[in-house]
């Protein structure tokens, strides 16, 4: 079991040496009961099989691995989209190690978030003197411009007030008059990550602009804001500023992490790095019109915006694909009068160039797909764009509204007549599903690999490979610096889904003598 | 003898207090060895033994020291008339916090800090008047009060509360050891009051173990922050908290609830005048078209 110093040999292929062997056999037959492997591999088929579906799905009171995180992890992506901003969680401790880990694994970036560790007396006496201490503390440490604050589920089961609190510290000289504190109450029991990011986001918008919006005037400022939502893919936002730039249309992003999140290793820590100025946020009445770009999860902000700011916030999709980002695009040079550039319409022809070069190998392929609602509507209409057909649909935070929007969107198309969408499942039926009636590939976030794994030991014929786009991807190094969004973003999905459907007609055909006549050097 | 560890629930403002401070008082003078936990955030559980506005609470003491984890039981205990302990829970001031899980952390402080384990007859948890929440329950989950006792008169309300509770101790009942020990008339002199109470506890599957008559010297010993045991010793009442305690000692009918429904109680306070009988026909109608 010794391990040599000049060749250290990780848990595989260590394990598989036969010290280990023994050891861990050992372990499972005298320590832990282990059945018989043929009664394991009863149970396993059992688990994959309709009978077991359907009591799967008639699953009442028990989530299986979610395909959702909580609304204080969204609040924290909102506030590291605002420059100098530190994101600042009221309640408990490990709830934000918990947010911070979750996009350390994914960005590969520290994350700056603070909490005010209310315990056992925070609990009984609220937490209003945490709040004091904890924005004292928090300002005088690590120097930020702005606060934004939202809440774990023990300050909300406890009924904290936080525009009390925020008030009093201000008064009591915990922080000055005039130091912005943005906030919003965001219950982890209800809602989703992306519930979070919208009631953050409304929360700053309305604590910049709802008393000060004498003297604005919508278009005064000629620009068009535009807000991306729980958004993960950092290359999104880059891509969103090279479109307005070469489009000549003055915009503000509202709410852009993508600076903070992919920091250069230049020996320089930077706790915060660009982002939204309050600036931005104050001037964002006199914009022309506001762009939700993920209105499915942009509930309140859409109130927000038309209500108090009197934005038409037009009713646009998710500018994924081709049709959807010809959409966004013409909706952008309608209300900035702008052309759409020659740049654009180049970038335009060559996705469509691209969509038909693959279109054999995409025809007809079968994926299933999970994720967030306007993520995976928009990932569904590209497929459908392409030829392949989405065969399993799931969104764990959506409502019956949008699956009748899906439903209508999949009729629209031959290629989507043999979808089912469903809403409120978890990856626990999905893993169902997959066995019931097998799809090509499934996309996703890290969590699919262990229905992948699953379907693998069922057998070869079984297999379904995951394809990772989504979030959070924990398992893959720097994909969340790529881009979903745009033709750009088209092209990036379209290259990833054609090399993944050849890798696995590669691996298929890789058998000498026995397939590799379809192993071919050009595809 | 075993620890015996009692609950008092009862309606807000019905005198649990006063009664569980008076009874404990009786059972001191009978030489049991008794401790009192305010489970209510306004502390006012010990006040009558300690001569004290109000004791200072663990909670509190807590959030002054960092943590319950800071504490130790002398600084919570203080021991008063008839050497009984004296500890309150304490909570947040009305509107802010969680005051359920202030008694929640303050029981398990005491549980950890062994204030159990020294040779107690008796322990009165003294509960705030409804079970709101988990917090308040917390004297009848496992391990803890196995006899509870509901305070009432023969008022609609306090029968109301009687019976509520009686439905929350039948959810902790069937999965451990609490159990319904009696009835406490607190009398507001209505009438009939003994018969109507009697009745109630016999629907309820459990009995009237004490009707405490009303008598002005209970607040003429209040107003002295004393118990009628203390402040009056001969005096008539101070012998019925006597009989109470004894009969308490000697009691062992515990009963499984069985809550009634609204109607058969709405049938039960018709029967005692207490509620007229209901006019159908008039139910939903406004003023004007009742007149008419």
């Amino acid at each position: 079991m010794n391990q040599v110093v000049d060749n250290i040999k990780p848990s595989f292929p260590l394990f598989k040496e036969e010290d280990y062997t023994t050891s861990l056999g050992n372990k499972r037959a005298l320590f832990e009961e282990k059945h018989d492997p043929s009664r394991i591999d009863e149970i396993f088929e059992w688990t994959t099989s309709e009978e077991y579906k359907e009591l799967n799905f008639s699953r009442e009171a028990l989530t299986i691995n979610p395909a959702k995180a909580c609304q204080p992890l969204g609040a924290v992506l909102c506030s590291l989209g605002f420059e100098n901003t530190l994101p600042y969680v009221h309640g408990s401790q490990g709830c934000v190690a918990y947010f911070r880990t979750y996009f350390n694994r994914h960005f590969k970036e520290p994350v700056a978030c603070v909490s005010d560790s209310m315990i056992e007396d925070a609990a009984v006496f609220g937490g209003q003197k945490n709040m004091f201490d904890g924005l004292e503390n928090a300002r005088a440490l690590y120097k930020p411009d702005m606060i934004m604050v939202s809440t774990t589920c023990m300050a909300e089961v406890i009924g904290d007030d936080l525009n009390a609190f925020i008030g009093n510290s201000r008064k009591e000289g915990h922080i000055p008059e005039d130091f912005p504190v943005p906030f919003a109450h965001t219950p982890s029991f209800v809602g989703s990550h992306t519930t979070g990011w919208d009631n953050m986001f409304e929360g700053t918008i309305r604590y910049f602009t709802v008393n000060d919006m004498e003297g604005k005037e919508v278009g005064s400022n000629g620009k068009i804001n535009i807000v991306p939502g729980f958004e993960t893919y950092l290359g999104n936002y880059r891509v969103l500023h090279r479109y307005m730039k070469e489009m000549g249309v003055d915009y503000s992003l509202l709410c852009d992490p993508s600076e903070v999140l992919d920091t250069p290793a230049d020996g320089k820590y930077r706790m915060y790095s660009g982002g939204t100025t309050q600036d931005e946020v104050k001037d964002a009445p006199n914009a022309r019109d506001t762009l939700l770009l993920q209105p499915w999860q942009l509930v309140k902000t859409r109130k927000f915006t038309k209500g108090t700011w009197n934005h038409e916030t037009p009713a646009i999709n998710i500018p994924m694909g081709l049709k959807w980002t010809d959409e966004f695009l013409m909706k952008v040079s309608e209300i900035s009068g702008k052309e759409i550039p020659l740049s654009l319409e180049i970038e335009r022809g060559r996705l469509v160039d691209m969509m038909t070069d693959s279109h054999a190998w995409l025809h007809g392929k079968k994926f299933a797909i999970w994720g967030d609602a306007d993520f995976v509507m928009g990932l569904a209409g590209f497929l459908l764009e392409l030829g392949a057909e989405p065969t399993h649909i799931i969104c764990h935070h959506a409502n019956k509204r949008w699956k009748k929007a899906v439903d209508q969107m999949l009729a629209g198309s031959p290629y989507g007549k043999d979808c089912e969408v469903h809403v409120g499942a978890d990856l626990w039926h999905l893993r169902s599903l997959i066995f019931s009636k097998k799809p090509d590939f499934m996309i996703g976030n890290s969590y699919g690999k262990f229905i992948e794994r699953d379907t693998l030991k069922k057998g070869e014929d079984f297999h379904v490979p995951l394809i990772r786009i989504g979030f959070p991807i924990f398992d893959r190094h720097h994909l969340h610096r790529s881009t979903t969004l745009g033709y750009e973003g088209a092209m990036t999905i379209l290259t990833t889904l054609t090399n993944a459907v050849l890798e696995k007609m590669d691996k298929d055909t890789m058998k000498m003598g026995v397939a590799d006549y379809n192993y071919d050097l050009v595809r | 003898m075993a620890l015996r560890q009692c609950a008092i629930y009862g309606k807000g403002g019905i005198g649990k207090s006063t009664t569980t401070q008076n009874l404990v008082a009786g059972l001191a003078e009978l030489g049991k060895k008794v401790m009192i936990v305010g489970c209510d955030p306004k502390a006012d559980s010990t006040r009558l033994i300690l001569h004290a506005k109000a004791q200072t609470t663990i909670m509190h003491l807590a959030a002054e020291a960092g943590s319950v984890e800071d504490l130790e039981l002398e600084d919570v205990l203080k021991v008063g008339f008839g050497d009984i302990k004296c500890v309150e829970s304490g909570g947040p001031e009305p509107g802010v916090g969680c005051a359920g899980r202030g008694v929640i952390t303050a029981i398990n402080f005491l549980e950890e800090e062994g204030a159990y384990e020294d040779d107690l007859d008796f322990v009165f948890y003294d509960v705030l008047g409804d079970v709101v929440c988990g917090g308040f329950a917390m004297p009848i989950r496992e391990n803890k009060a196995q006899e509870i006792y509901i305070v009432c008169s023969g008022e609609m309300m306090a029968m109301y509360a009687a019976n509520n509770i009686s439905k929350g101790i039948v959810k902790y009942a069937n999965s451990g050891s609490v159990r319904l020990a009696g009835l406490i008339c607190n009398s507001r002199n209505t009438d009939r009051e003994d018969e109507l109470i009697e009745a109630l506890a016999a629907k309820l599957g459990t009995r009237m173990i004490h009707f405490v008559p009303r008598d002005n010297v209970v607040q003429h010993a209040e107003i002295r922050r004393m118990t009628v045991i203390e402040y009056d010793p001969k005096a008539k009442q101070a012998q019925e908290y006597r009989d109470l305690a004894q009969k308490i000692i000697d009691n062992d009918r515990f009963v499984i609830p069985e809550p009634i429904s609204m109607d058969d109680l709405e049938d039960l306070l018709m029967e005692f005048g207490i509620m007229e009988v209901e006019d159908e026909s008039i139910v939903g109608k406004a003023a004007d078209s009742a007149v008419a």
